[in-house]
């Protein structure tokens, strides 16, 4: 492959701005997820967009392309007012964003992909397509990528740093003029990430601007001409060429005022109650996690979006499977690929999803909340449906559930109210290890404080808790000590004094590789 | 609930109908025939609701009645087999056959629409090649068994009875009430045909679950088929049973076992299979309506039901 690179430096194509943002705000319930942003990008300029989970990168990247609409400010496109209320009118002026998950059809050939949506017609024939054409014209921009596979191969074909490259040709054929990159290298290999580096260097040299969001902050050293840093919906600083490094964009991406979200003291550790040794699911590396938790511990883990901490939790519960290493619960190894081994161990995980994994919507509070007791409570196979009554007041009571009665749908309940239900549900199996994904996502203010307590309570008796999270105040507020993962491994222990947000970001960031 | 009142006003307008439209209707022994018909095919359906809760769907029923139904008089008559040995291997036949499907949908992760549409055609040609598209009967014989069929139980101090089929019918529809609304195993289909992911993170092992439905289906349907051929007396392999398996989905579903699966009531679906077997026995009767659009009337009053459910649900989401 080779893309013809002569590295034009940025402004070369005239120093008006392309693109100007002025004071742009967005606002989701509960959640300030922009505010105020003001950035401005030259022709032919390659943008990083950095900051934690959550910052709002993704959400100036859709506002640009037309999926969502800002509740405030300007945008600017060649110093016209523009405002985009759909995909269709952002394409129009040239302004394409790539998702993180590509949005190919992989049952057509490549072709097909590039000008999907503007087949070029056969004249005669109604809806007929012109494939000559459609090929020789997909070849040409497949070409300006560097691409050099044949059209008509089907994208399932390809590997998925090309199919990468298929979104870009597919964007540069609609004319871009400003192209977006959301995460654009989390699925790709080395080698892809080069390649495309190369292309986007290629395309900035003709004048594309790029905006290029990214945690992966050696990539932005590696390839952008200016960086924009947000937190928090806003813009905390800029750097220029010359001074990017991790070093210096770190302290801007956090910075944050950490304060203990704990009531008491932590209890002084007992015995070790769950032990992973080696384990490996389907995104971690070699040489697999360790990890340990003692009874009355919380430990927190830390991560970026895609570092695999959800996945490293469903496996040790046994809902995804294991491809090496054991856990121990108590010393005891326990079976490994099953959730019912895992329960009968003393492990539960409140999940993720709450929606999807934790609660079956349309059933009650009562047969939500007893789902993963009904079993040990029956006698030959008939529910004790008396000892389900009470387990559910129980629940209602211990953790201040707000529900009309039992009977009650759970889609109808409030998000805070829905995640104590799953809660509920597995404190009734009495373990001995709690697994939380996400503990309070999507739960209110009141709520989230409730949890915290009833997390401390449970460690102070003895449970022990590992939890994992992406608000960084939660793991570093709640969390005795903070593991922190970085593309499926296990990269650092934190704990005391240096429990910062910078010291977790450093390692999460994979810009220091910490001793362990 | 407001569901089993709805499909039963929808049956007591369709008799009332009839009735006036025809004096034949409530003759005792139409009256019969109908009841009996609809204990038959309220098997099936049950058979069909435990599959429909998981969120799946058998289209293999039909066929499944056929296998046995040609199989019992071939056994017995043709191979000279004893009833004792005939009826339970063509059981364990039956649930074989349910294990497959439900291994298939599970571990191999097929579509249940594919597997059992494999089944359909599978079990069908593989009768008529055993019994060689010979009509089966049982040459005048076996009346003792026949009595399962087509026999009664008298009333004490009335002169009806009440036939054979029914008595099944009550036994099995008491046995799946219970399973489905007492057990924890009813639970479990229940939440897994809402959100199986949810199921699986609860540590249901939601396979074996799945499998033991397609099982339950397949039994049901095998043991219906006996019990067809033993009340009609012979069985032609080329249809019989045909759209049995559409019948008893058609009933599951306006007795208010939605294909989202999670929901059911056994009430629901024998009513459901009463429905549809009163519709066939009117369109028979009322003369103003000719025999051949049976299929079309049918499925207008299908579609009419599950549309006006879906209205009332939507009228009562929107209330909320």
């Amino acid at each position: 492959m080779t893309v013809a690179s002569e590295g034009a430096a940025p402004g070369e194509f005239g120093s008006a701005a392309l693109l100007e943002l002025e004071g742009i705000g967005k606002s989701f319930p509960g959640v300030r997820a922009l505010d105020g942003v003001s950035l401005c990008l030259a022709r032919g300029e390659v943008l990083g967009l950095v900051g934690e989970n959550g910052a709002g990168k993704s959400t100036l990247g859709r506002i640009l392309a037309g999926i969502q609409s800002a509740d405030a400010g300007v945008v600017r496109l060649e110093g016209e007012v523009v405002s985009f209320d759909s995909v269709r009118a952002a394409l129009d002026r040239g302004v394409v964003l790539i998702h993180q998950e590509l949005n190919l059809a992989e049952n057509l050939d490549a072709a097909a992909n590039v000008l999907l949506g503007r087949e070029l017609r056969r004249g005669w024939l109604p809806g007929g397509i012109d494939f000559e054409a459609e090929r020789r014209e997909a070849a040409r921009w497949m070409a300006a990528v560097g691409l050099d596979v044949d059209p008509r191969t089907i994208v399932e074909e390809l590997p998925i740093g090309q199919r990468q490259l298929i979104e870009v040709a597919k964007a540069l054929s609609v004319d871009a003029r400003v192209l977006i990159m959301d995460e654009p290298t989390s699925s790709l290999s080395e080698p892809e990430v080069e390649r495309l580096f190369e292309v986007v260097r290629s395309i900035a040299a003709r004048g594309v601007s790029v905006i290029y969001i990214s945690h992966r902050l050696r990539e932005i050293e590696e390839l952008c001409d200016r960086v924009l840093v947000l937190r928090d919906g806003r813009s905390v600083g800029e750097l220029g060429a010359g001074e990017i490094s991790r070093a210096a964009l770190i302290p801007l991406m956090v910075g944050r005022e950490i304060t203990s979200l704990r009531g008491g003291a932590a209890v002084e550790p007992g015995e070790a109650v769950l032990e992973v040794r080696g384990l490996r699911g389907a995104v971690h590396a070699e040489p697999g996690v360790d990890l340990l938790v003692r009874a009355g511990e919380i430990v927190g883990l830390a991560g970026l979006v895609g570092a695999g901490r959800s996945e490293l939790l469903a496996t040790v519960f046994g809902v995804e499977p294991a491809l090496g290493g054991s856990v121990l619960v108590g010393g005891v190894p326990m079976g490994l690929g099953d959730p019912r081994a895992a329960m009968d161990a003393g492990v539960a995980l409140v999940p993720e999803d709450r929606k999807q994994q934790g609660l079956v919507m349309e059933m009650s509070v009562r047969e939500n909340t007893t789902l993963a007791t009904i079993a040990r409570d029956a006698s030959a196979g008939f529910m004790d449906t008396e000892r389900e009554v009470v387990r559910t007041a129980d629940a209602i009571e211990r953790l201040a559930i707000k529900t009309p009665s039992a009977e009650q749908e759970v889609r109808l309940l409030s998000g805070g109210n829905q995640q104590k239900v799953v809660i509920g549900r597995w404190l009734a199996t009495e373990p001995r290890v709690l697994l939380m994904d996400e503990p309070t996502r999507g739960v209110d203010v009141g709520a989230k404080q409730e949890i915290y307590r009833l997390i401390e309570g449970l460690a102070a008796d003895g449970m022990g808790v590992l939890f994992a999270s992406s608000e960084m105040e939660e793991v570093l507020g709640l969390a005795d000590r903070v593991l922190v993962m970085h593309e499926g491994r296990l990269v650092g222990e934190v704990t005391g004094e240096e429990m910062t947000e910078e010291t977790v970001m450093q390692l999460a960031t994979g810009s220091v590789e910490a001793s362990s | 609930m407001k569901k089993i009142f709805g499909i039963l006003g929808l049956l007591l307008v369709v008799c009332l109908l009839t009735t006036l439209a025809s004096d034949s209707f409530l003759t005792s022994y139409n009256i019969e025939n109908v009841v009996r018909r609809t204990a038959l095919f309220g098997i099936l359906s049950i058979g069909a609701a435990f599959v429909i809760i998981t969120s799946g769907i058998d289209l293999s029923i039909g066929s499944i009645v056929c296998l046995t139904g040609c199989l019992l008089p071939w056994l017995l008559v043709g191979q000279g087999m004893s009833p004792w040995v005939a009826m339970p291997l063509l059981v364990v036949l039956s649930v074989g056959i349910g294990f497959a499907h439900g291994w298939f949908i599970t571990k191999l992760k097929l579509q249940p629409f594919v597997v059992t549409l494999c089944g359909l055609l599978l079990y069908r040609g593989a009768t008529r090649g055993i019994v060689a598209d010979q009509s089966q009967g049982f040459r005048g014989e076996y009346e003792g068994l026949k009595w399962l069929a087509q026999g009664s139980v008298p009333l004490p101090g009335t002169e009806f009875g009440i036939p054979m089929p029914c008595v099944i019918l009550v036994v099995v529809a008491g046995i799946a009430a219970v399973f489905l609304h007492r057990t924890v195993w009813g639970r479990y289909l229940k939440a897994l045909g809402r959100n199986e992911e949810a199921a699986r993170y609860s540590g249901i092992d939601t396979d074996k679950m799945v499998i033991l439905a397609y099982v339950v289906c397949a039994l049901l349907s095998g043991l219906g088929g006996m019990l067809f051929v033993l009340d009609v007396g012979s069985a032609q392999p080329v249809d019989f049973g045909s759209f049995y398996e559409l019948y008893a989905i058609a009933a599951a579903v306006l007795g208010g076992c939605s294909l989202r699966g999670g929901e059911v009531s056994v009430l629901g679906v024998i009513l459901g299979a009463a429905l549809m077997q009163v519709l066939r026995n009117a369109i028979v009767l009322v003369d103003a309506i000719p025999n051949n659009i049976e299929f079309a009337v049918i499925g207008l009053v299908i579609l009419a039901g599950v549309s006006a459910d879906e209205l009332v649900r939507r009228a009562v989401a929107a209330r909320r």
